[in-house]
């Protein structure tokens, strides 16, 4: 006769095959390139800007990550490669080491790639047509590596190259909500036993194409600023723009119940989500549909406004993006007065497709640290922007944080939330 | 351009094309592709160096003339002549 205690079990198992986790963070990032090194950065306030030389415009402001690309690929690799592809492989890489697996006792066929992308193949693209003119624009100069190049998978494909990982891989293109995104799908992918583990994330190579720059500029909406380190400023009157990033975060995910059997250790549990769009406009962020995604995100959780401790803000600082974001957190929030709101892209400028999930990832220690990392640049805060606890230029030290809710939103109006529970048990 | 000097420059261009392979005992006679890894991409790598560097065009049909050093440098030298 089976025990009520062994069939109590057996419930367990099963309701914890439910609950997907993150057991690994890989990521680099303009300050810092691994979670730690990220983390600590951000509580010191120290940003990540520098001036870069791009084509046809000179010197822009950008943010560079300063990884060791051959730490994990040979020279070879990386000239046949994308940028991009070498991002996602450190961070890949980055990951499994953070999550104490071992790549060579693992079924690599169960193994899922899904990073979000804001663009791919433009970098490639670019420079291929600057490096033709030499030649006259006569194509037989034109790389053979081109299409490998610049198929949309190519980042997650070169993962799977490089870690001989033989299970799904693809890219989700979502403009700048792509990083949460990529988690998502990772969850959604074990949820439906697809695969036994994720690599969930996004990555950008967005500061080698000058296209992304120009376009911004000509929109009026590329930040300035004679101090590089200043120049994002979500949030503060004079906020002129958007500082573009190269940048990218891979979390391994896991059913609860693989990551226990292993005694992992647990960084989070993803326990709502939301995705949906504007269908406003191209560029323009649209507050009720963001209210809602978030709405959306706390429903699907279980939660309401008064349990989440800290909202991970999307905002880049352009002057008619981060009033929208604000507007949509106090019309959801405005019954909780103890959730904090901060920013990451002030010290790191936006990484486009790799937001979403680095942003994420920079929060992730306070449950354990029980600090709030704050947002910088903000000298004069705009009234439209003001949001009670909005942690402005010091970090907040607080008792407990449970809940993160994580904002990325992009053009064409796809807007996406990822709420992360502290792990704390079986609970 | 002379037989060696070519030699040089093969050996230059495929150090470039696989960075990671060390080139000190390359032997002449037998496949390049048989000493270190070299697949199908880096070989148009090396052809399209060559025609980069020297305007020297290698149709399809002749690659085979140049699985080796021995057979490159021969294949090379009436069309590097005059470099």
């Amino acid at each position: 006769m089976v025990s009520l205690a062994r069939i109590k079990d057996s419930k367990i198992e099963m309701a914890n095959e439910q609950r997907i986790v993150i057991t690994g963070v890989g990521l680099t990032a303009p300050n810092g390139n691994n979670l730690s090194e990220f983390r600590q950065n951000l509580l010191n306030g120290k940003a990540g800007i520098e001036r870069i030389e791009t084509h046809y415009m000179g010197e822009v402001l950008a943010g560079v990550c300063h990884f060791d690309p051959l730490k994990y690929q040979k020279k070879k690799e990386l000239r046949r490669g994308t940028r991009a592809g070498s991002i996602a492989i450190y961070c890949a890489n980055e990951a499994i080491a953070h999550s104490g697996l071992d790549l060579t006792t693992l079924d690599k066929s169960r193994i899922g790639v899904y990073l979000g992308i804001t663009e791919h193949g433009n970098v490639e693209t670019e420079n291929e047509v600057y490096a033709l003119k030499q030649y006259n624009y006569d194509v037989k100069y034109w790389s053979h590596h081109h299409n490998p190049r610049t198929v949309a998978n190519n980042p997650a494909g070169e993962v799977t190259l490089n870690m001989g990982i033989t299970g799904p891989h693809y890219t989700l293109g979502a403009a700048c909500a792509a990083g949460n995104i990529g988690l998502i799908h990772g969850l959604q992918m074990l949820l439906l036993g697809e695969i036994d583990l994720a690599m969930g994330g996004g990555v950008s190579e967005s500061i080698h194409t000058f296209g992304v720059f120009a376009s911004f500029k000509n929109e009026g909406a590329l930040a300035s600023h004679p101090e590089p380190h200043r120049a994002c400023r979500p949030f503060d009157r004079d906020r002129n723009g958007i500082v573009v990033s190269e940048g990218g975060c891979i979390c391994i995910l896991e059913r609860l119940s693989d990551a226990l059997r292993r005694s992992a250790t647990i960084y989070g549990e993803i326990v709502g989500y939301a995705i949906n769009s504007d269908a406003f406009d191209f560029i323009l962020p649209h507050a009720p549909r963001q209210a809602e995604c978030m709405r959306l995100a706390l429903k699907k959780a279980g939660l309401s406004a008064s349990d989440i401790d800290i909202i991970s803000s999307h905002a880049t600082g352009t002057q008619q993006g981060d009033p929208q974001e604000c507007h949509a957190i106090r019309e959801v929030f405005k019954e909780s007065s103890h959730t904090y709101v901060n920013n990451t892209k002030s010290f790191i400028g936006h990484t486009m497709g790799a937001a979403g999930a680095l942003e994420l990832a920079g929060n992730l220690p306070s449950f354990n640290d029980h600090i709030v990392h704050p947002t910088i640049n903000v000298a004069n805060l705009d009234p439209q922007c003001a949001i009670p606890n909005m942690v402005i230029n010091k970090p907040v030290e607080v008792d407990k944080i449970d809940y993160i809710v994580n904002n990325s939103f992009g053009m064409l109006g796809i807007n996406s939330v990822v709420i992360v529970k502290r792990f704390d048990g079986q609970r | 351009m002379l037989g060696e000097q070519i030699r040089s420059v093969i050996v230059e261009v495929i150090a470039q094309i696989v960075p990671d392979e060390d080139l000190s005992n390359l032997r002449g006679d037998i496949r390049i592709r048989d000493q270190i890894e070299l697949d199908s991409m880096d070989f148009l790598d090396i052809i399209m160096e060559l025609r980069k560097r020297y305007g020297i065009e290698v149709p399809e049909d002749d690659y085979i003339q140049m699985a080796t050093l021995d057979g490159a440098v021969a294949y090379l030298e009436p069309r590097m002549a005059h470099l």
